[in-house]
Formats: C-alpha cells, structure tokens, sequence
C-alpha cells in the first residue's frame, strides 16, 4: 500500500526556530461569562458557605454530585439539594510532574477523583490532593476537604483549598 | 445487516508527521486524491463527501470542515462532517456507510484530517476546554490528568503492573517501523524502554502516549452496483455501532468502558455476529495511550474484564498471534492526528482484509476486522466491521 500514502513534506522544530519555512500567527480574542445554571450555582453557593450538596432524584433515588437541575438518567427534574459531608474516598489518582504545556514541575500535582460520602456510591468529583508524600497516596484513602478561610471563598470549587489524607478514626 | 450492502474500495493517506508544510486543507487534498487514485476514481464519480475533523480550536478556523471541504472534494456536493471527538475516524467512515446504505447515494468519498501542529504553544490548550468550566477548569487541570487518572483506576482493578501494560507499546511501536506512513515506528524498542521513559503524569510516562500528528487518511465507500465494477476486492461494511456515555465522568466506574460495549453490540449484532472472540480475525482498537487497546480490547468483549493484559503479554495480540491487535502499529507507533487517527485504522483493516498491507499483512488470510475508537470526555465508543 506504499503507493497509497502521499510524501507529505516533515518540518523540524528548527525550521521554525531558524525562520527556514514561512508561518502566520494569530492570537483569538475571545472572553467568556459562563452563568452557572441551577443546579451549579446552588452547589457553588453552598461552597462558599463551607458545605457540600448533591442533588437527589425520586425516580432512581440517586443522589447525585456535582448536584444537577435534572437526572440524565430518568430525564426528569431532580427534587431536592440534600446536604454531603466533606469527607470522602479516593477512587483514583495521579501523580503529575508536567504542567498542560509540558513544563516539567518538580513537586507532582496529585489530582483524584474522590468519592463524597452521603452520595451515591461512586458519586465523585476531581480535586487535588495535599499534605500528603507522593508515595503514600493509595486508591480507597479517606480524605477530608481542606477550606480555604471564610473570607477568602469566592463561590468556587477553589474554595476547597485541597483534600488532605483523614486522620485515623476519622469519621465514616 | 441494515440497507444496502455497502463496500470501502479505495484507500489513501498522507504521512502521519509531527508538524507538516501543508495546510490542513492541502493534507486533506493529499489523502483524498490518493484514495480516488487507488480506486481509479475521480471526484466526478462522488456523490458526496464526509468530513471528519476534531476541535476546531486545534486550527484556530472556526467551521473548519467548511474550510477543509475543498481538499476534501467537497465543492458543490452534499458535505457532512460529524464530530465526536477522538471517536471521529471510525464515525465518519459510519456515516459513510449510512450515506449509501440509505440510497441517498451511491459513492460516498470520506475525508478525516487533523492538524495539531499550529496550536501553540501545545495543542493541549485547545484541548483544556473540554473540562467542566465550573468545577474542572478553575483547578487549572491538565489533559493527561484524565487518562491518568483512568488509567491508575484500570489497573487497581484488575491488579495489573506497569510492565503488564508497557507491552502494548512495544507491540505497536515495532508493528509501525513496516508502515510506510509512521511517525514513530522503532524495531527495537523493548519493555525497558517504555519502563523507564519519563514520567509525565504518574502511571502515564512518555513512551505509553502517542504523539501529537499532523495527517489525513481517505477512504472511498460505495454502492455494491458500483462496487463490482470498479474493483475484484470490495471490503464489505458488515456492522457498525456507537455510543456516547455520560459527561459526568468523575460519577462512572473508569476500569470499563461500557460505552465501547454498547457500540460494540450494535455492530455485532448488525453483522450477525454472535462469538466476537472466534469471528474478529484482526482488531483495531484505539491505542492513544497503551492502556487504552487493553481497555478496549475488554470493552469489545474479545477479552474478559481485566484479561487482556496477560493475552499481550503471551503474545496473543501480535501480528502472528490468535487475534492480531492494532498491526498498523495504531496510533502509539503510526501517529495520533486525532479523527484521522480511527480513519487509518479503518484503512489498516481495508488494506489487511485485501491483503494488500505488505510487511505488515497478518497471516492467515483474515476475512473479518473491526475497528473502534473512541473520544470526547473519555465518553464515545465507535466501531465498526469490515469483511472480505
């Protein structure tokens, strides 16, 4: 099939860096101001009070974080916000040494996506992991969300600083 | 099997490069003139034109298939472009398949590109934009992330080390150094290789990611009246499925992608298909990281859950083996221009069921292929069957 495949012309970083080959370079200007609906600002809302909720739907009895104004399952709208604890369970991790423009970082970012308890099992949400050594992280480690001070909170998901590893004896 | 009966009689493609001179559109005219030469067509003989082509922040043009639909051929046709992510090269030859099927037309000419290379600094800027804008995108996440995090989740599950994976790569990596159109093709790499390349975001290391790729692969599908005069060897479309899951994915169990499932049952059950296992003879699955083929392999249901990983490593998925797996040398050795990625894979198929694919033709004369991918937020399973 050699004769099926077309002799594409391969450029070298270096062409680039040396000025070899000619380019056009544009920046976007685009800005965005997402309004954040009625399921997440709820739930937005209730970060900057130092709270977590789900959102709970009558016709599979799910409760359901991040909360949402309808269930993709039953496609109905969900019925009530209820009130989740801080706490919760890793269900999977990574440890990353490179930045999204492949920078390398020398302390790893440990993103996870962590089961809250009082939702559905395997309800989760991404967030990152701290205090805590690289090696020690395990998947099914209790953690518990770190909250930024009061007045710092902005209604963000930032607004949990991190999750941090439970102590022993933690609440279940 | 749904419609009329539908075949894929040409094929072509470009080179798969880190960063070409060419213009999208003129990567998309490179592919397309080779699979209408290869059939010893021309665009006269087309009746419409698919376009597959993934973010369009990648080009920076907005409506990009709209821009690439003169190098597609698409002037003054009938033009779709359907974009499901990194599940576009397998969907486009779909929708290919149901442009005929329908009896809307009878030649149908499918065009996938992808030019990654002008997104800068790295085209995972374009990318970030898939994660959720209120909860994801304020943590400043990282694309590998994902995966990562998919990954780590497959292998708690089953138990299964980084040298259970790395062979995938190794496979792949020495399966495209015979495909003329490789970006990344090594006969020597070894499992060392893979184990000790940097780490990039912990279980993903260098070596288990394909690459960022410029390219453009075409195919030529048609009516079976049309199909019989232009060539001996028509490959049959015999099923095709897909499946999208929830965006929700911090809420799914990562170790099994059921959307790949679903896909693949509708496919099998169009094509009659009743054991995958005994009936696929060569498997395409989608191999942007390493994990992902044995993910998938899973999800096509020709492994059990966790299973696929010790089939590689007894060499089950070699070129030589019981089920040949990604002998392209898939996206992990050939390149990873996104949606044009899938579309060699399909091509991979049409030219092995052909027996045309060269150094890499599989032995055993196969008569049936699958071939799967699969993208947007980890969510999309697309697959579909060809037969001789």
């Amino acid at each position: 099939m050699k004769e099926h495949v077309y002799d594409t012309v391969y450029l070298r970083g270096k062409d680039f860096e040396e000025g070899n080959v000619l380019f056009e370079t544009w920046d976007p200007n685009a800005r965005y101001a997402w309004d954040t609906g009625v399921g997440m600002s709820r739930f937005l809302q209730e970060l900057k009070a130092g709270r977590l909720v789900g959102a709970q739907c009558s016709g599979c009895c799910r409760v359901m974080v991040p909360p949402r104004m309808f269930c993709e399952h039953c496609f109905l709208p969900t019925d009530a916000f209820v009130p989740l604890q801080d706490t919760g369970t890793i269900v999977t991790f990574s440890l990353c040494y490179v930045t999204w423009d492949m920078i390398r970082i020398k302390e790893p970012q440990i993103p996870i996506v962590v089961a809250i308890d009082g939702a559905s099992p395997g309800m989760g949400i991404m967030h990152l992991l701290g205090e805590i050594e690289p090696d020690a992280v395990k998947i099914g480690m209790r953690v518990q969300a770190v909250w930024k001070p009061a007045e710092e909170r902005t209604a963000s998901i930032t607004d949990i600083a991190y999750f941090k590893p439970l102590e022993q004896g933690g609440s279940q | 099997m749904s419609g009329n009966r539908v075949a894929v009689v040409g094929a072509g493609m470009t080179k798969f490069v880190r960063r070409a001179q060419e213009t999208a559109k003129e990567l998309a005219w490179e592919a397309a003139s080779k699979a209408l030469e290869s059939c010893e067509m021309t665009l006269d003989d087309i009746d419409a034109v698919v376009i597959g082509t993934a973010p369009e922040a990648f080009d920076g043009v907005h409506m990009n298939s709209e821009y690439l639909s003169d190098g597609c051929g698409g002037w003054g046709k009938p033009v779709i472009r359907g974009y499901v992510g990194g599940g576009t090269g397998v969907f486009s030859p779909i929708q290919g398949w149901y442009h005929v099927a329908s009896g809307l037309f009878d030649t149908v000419l499918v065009v996938a590109e992808e030019k990654m290379s002008s997104c800068q600094p790295h085209p995972q800027g374009a990318f970030l934009t898939i994660f959720d804008n209120f909860i994801e995108r304020p943590l400043e996440p990282n694309l590998l992330w994902i995966f990562a995090l998919e990954m780590n989740a497959y292998m708690n599950r089953y138990g299964l080390s980084k040298r259970d994976i790395a062979t995938v790569s190794v496979k792949n990596k020495r399966n495209a150094a015979d495909h003329p159109a490789a970006l990344l093709g090594d006969p020597n790499i070894t499992v060392e290789d893979v184990l000790n390349s940097e780490v990039l975001a912990w279980p993903v290391q260098r070596l288990d990611v394909s690459p960022v790729t410029d390219g453009a692969v075409a195919l030529v599908m048609c009516a079976e009246h049309v199909a019989r005069r232009v060539t001996d060897k028509p490959i049959w479309v015999e099923g095709v499925g897909w499946s999208l899951d929830s965006a929700y994915w911090t809420n799914r169990d990562l170790s099994y992608p059921t959307y790949v499932e679903e896909a693949a049952r509708m496919a099998y059950d169009m094509a009659g298909i009743t054991e995958p296992r005994k009936q696929i003879h060569i498997a395409e699955p989608y191999d942007p990281f390493d994990y992902k083929e044995l993910h998938h392999l899973e999800g096509l249901l020709l492994f059990d859950k966790g299973e696929a990983p010790r089939a590689a490593a007894d060499g089950v998925t070699q070129r030589d083996g019981d089920l040949p797996v990604c002998p392209s040398g898939g996206l992990l050795g050939v390149g990873n221009p996104i949606a044009a990625a899938g579309t060699m894979k399909v091509a991979e198929i049409f030219w092995q069921l052909r027996g045309e694919a060269g150094a890499r033709q599989v032995p055993g004369k196969p008569k049936r292929g699958l071939a799967q991918a699969w993208g947007d937020l980890m969510q999309v399973g697309t697959v579909i069957i060809l037969g001789a």
